[in-house]
């Protein structure tokens, strides 16, 4: 049997590897940063689960929008984001993304559709129903994509998110990155339904159970949601079984050991979303190795290249400590 | 010049505003059909339709929350909260002090939120007793967190022309709304006993800067700082006082961010009096923050203590009887100012 591709060229699957691979490498030299103590904050990889962030944001367009997370560095980077601007946010310079207000946790690329990430989980979901509600409004044909994790489908705002969107039929595709743990709790001792996505019927809403490590599969299920988003046939929940192989945040004791076992962490690993869709390239004969090789090496260069901007830039200067309270000059002496 | 009551003022602001822009938005619990509790939002949806002014589920998580993704997403939303005390209610709370305050800050600039929270707050004593939880006046809540602007108008005339000026500002704005205002034109005797209830408002678009306080009386022996439905307790106050031959001045902030304390600071300077009555519990409440900024401004001013007059720390009680106790009254005002100047 041939290998689905889903009917992507060659440019695009070039495309989707180069995005898993530079999230790999854009991670793994965040952890050597924080290992060295040039990140003030704390961060939260997303290495293992390149393949959801990925898939998705290869179904759609510059202008749709995407709602982030805490583990958000991978989905800013699968829309396109500037690896250097991320890279100098995480440091707290001057040059990142949120000009070093936000942080890891509070990154934003409007010019790309990456409309913020929160540090609060499950909030975005509402917020996603919002953007959904402007593009509802205004006619656009956008769609929203909105990342979560497990944990934050047992939360309020997963409720009244997705309840309004059904209710109101608007463009949102909610993607839960199932990653078994919320921090260290097992799905299974705080969530009583086996999938997430089973969920979804309590909303009148499509729920579809994907393979998280395999990006070709995210890609075509996101597809067929921003399909129904755009035709006016509402949202779509889409699970994607997927795992963090390092801890929750770095510094987490063992890598998140604590409370994983050595045994399931192997497994996961074994099943890597970039080295199987490498495979996979290779084997069908898509593409040389010498071609892979050298996306492998450009990532790289990219990435050491964000680090050494990231390092060079300024930090913001302490006297603009209460620029952006307010957007307008008209707040008064209590905008001071 | 016609005469509106508060809920027309705010009706026709949006009216106008929505109007003008079309990428203004209204939504909350019965606010399309029925109108709005009190009324604000009556025939919107008629007219606009039913895309821009929209029923929410009972879900006040959503109502902001999606309030915020709107503006993100380019429209202006006003979004209502029914009552001011279902702002803890679901992920209400999160949504505007974590997301809808913090977003222009925490992205350094790079979006902006201009949603407006429409939010009715107070007791409604003596006209109906709403109790514990729909009664609250919570401003001294959103004062404490940097990035909302606050409007607490007193008047017809200042709410259209503050709620048109926060349809117009880039930032996010609680606008709040006493109850007690809303009943001036359905309760006569609301209305004799406090004619200041009702305005001449002009038919014409206008806008109040925020940040710009309004002298509601001139005088030279204490400076009353009081906002909402207290500036006409206030003003009932000080005309029993001026019969006993004290002059007040009576201050109304109009908006609680920005605090426009140059004219607080000045009125106190001139009298050298202060008392700041505020419906809100006295504990870390809003006439606690403007007393602690007069001392600090203008402590070497002052002739007597600053007095405040605010609610009790009990919860808004059902009965009548209480809840008339617990809540400022033109007694509590008069005692206060008698207090200051010594007789």
């Amino acid at each position: 049997m041939p290998i689905d591709f889903a009917d992507l060229s060659k440019e695009e699957l070039a495309d989707i590897y180069t995005k898993m691979l530079r999230i790999r490498k854009f991670e793994e030299t965040a952890g050597t940063l924080f290992a060295q103590g040039l990140i003030p904050g704390l961060i939260h990889l997303y290495i293992g689960e390149e393949a959801v962030a990925v898939g998705v944001c290869s179904s759609l367009k510059q202008d749709d929008y995407v709602m982030s997370t805490h583990r958000g560095h991978g989905h800013c980077i699968a829309k396109g984001g500037n690896v250097n601007k991320i890279m100098a946010e995480l440091l707290g310079k001057a040059t990142g993304y949120s000009k070093g207000r936000g942080g890891s946790m509070h990154i934003i690329a409007p010019e790309i559709g990456v409309m913020g990430s929160s540090g609060i989980v499950g909030a975005g979901i509402p917020i996603a129903s919002g953007l959904g509600l402007a593009i509802d409004v205004k006619k656009t044909k956008r769609v929203v994509a909105c990342f979560f994790g497990d944990g934050a489908s047992n939360t309020g705002s997963f409720h009244e998110g997705l309840n309004l969107a059904a209710a109101w039929k608007l463009p949102v595709i909610f993607v839960c990155e199932n990653n078994l743990y919320a921090i260290s709790v097992p799905m299974k001792k705080s969530t009583p339904v086996e999938n997430v996505a089973d969920r979804a019927v309590a909303y009148g809403m499509l729920g579809v159970v994907v393979d998280g490590m395999d990006v070709i599969a995210v890609h075509k299920a996101t597809r067929e949601a921003t399909e129904r988003a755009r035709s006016g046939d509402g949202p779509t929940l889409i699970e994607c079984k997927t795992y963090r192989f390092r801890g929750h945040f770095e510094g987490d004791p063992k890598g998140g050991g604590v409370y994983r076992s050595e045994a399931e962490m192997a497994e996961w690993q074994k099943k890597c979303p970039i080295e199987a869709f490498r495979t996979k390239l290779i084997e069908s004969k898509v593409f040389a190795e010498s071609e892979i090789e050298e996306i492998e090496q450009r990532c790289a260069k990219q990435v050491e290249e964000a680090a050494e901007f990231a390092k060079n830039s300024p930090y913001p200067s302490a006297g603009e400590v209460s620029k952006y309270v307010f957007a307008s000059n008209s707040h008064g002496e209590n905008g001071k | 010049m016609r005469t509106l009551d508060f809920s027309a003022a705010i009706n026709e602001a949006l009216r106008q505003e929505m109007t003008r822009d079309e990428n203004i938005v209204v939504f909350g619990e019965d606010v399309g059909h029925f109108g709005g509790l009190f009324a604000c939002t009556k025939n919107l949806q008629k007219e606009f339709g039913e895309n821009r002014v929209r029923d929410t589920p009972i879900s006040e998580g959503a109502i902001i929350g999606a309030a915020v993704g709107a503006a993100l997403g380019g429209l202006r939303p006003v979004a209502e909260l029914q009552f001011i005390d279902f702002v803890g209610c679901n992920g209400a709370m999160d949504q505007i002090f974590n997301q809808l305050a913090k977003m222009h800050y925490m992205f350094g600039g790079a979006v902006k939120v201009p949603v407006v929270v429409r939010a009715p707050c107070g007791s409604r004593y003596p006209v109906a007793s709403g109790a514990a939880q729909h009664s609250q006046n919570l401003e001294a809540w959103f004062m404490h967190v940097p990035g909302l602007k606050i409007a607490v108008p007193s008047t017809p005339y200042d709410a259209k022309g503050l709620l048109i000026s926060a349809l117009r500002s880039d930032d996010p704005v609680f606008f709040i709304e006493h109850k007690l205002l809303y009943y001036a034109q359905r309760m006569p005797s609301l209305r004799e006993k406090y004619p200041s209830l009702l305005d001449d408002v002009p038919e014409t678009e206008y806008s109040i800067p925020f940040g710009q306080a309004s002298i509601r009386k001139t005088g030279k022996d204490v400076s009353i700082i009081a906002t909402m439905m207290m500036v006409h307790k206030s003003i009932r106050a000080a005309e029993e006082l001026s019969r006993k031959g004290i002059d007040v001045e009576i201050v109304d902030p109009r908006t609680l961010v920005p605090l426009d304390k140059r004219t607080i600071v000045d009125s106190v300077k001139k009298t050298g009096r202060a008392v700041i009555v505020s419906e809100d519990c006295r504990t870390g409440g809003v006439a606690a923050e403007i007393a602690s900024m007069i001392v600090e401004e203008a402590f070497d001013y002052l002739d007597a203590p600053i007095r405040r007059v605010s609610g009790m720390d009990v919860p808004i009680p059902y009965s009548p009887v209480l809840e008339g106790a617990a809540i400022p009254q033109e007694e509590d005002i008069i005692d206060a100012v008698r207090g200051v100047i010594g007789k």
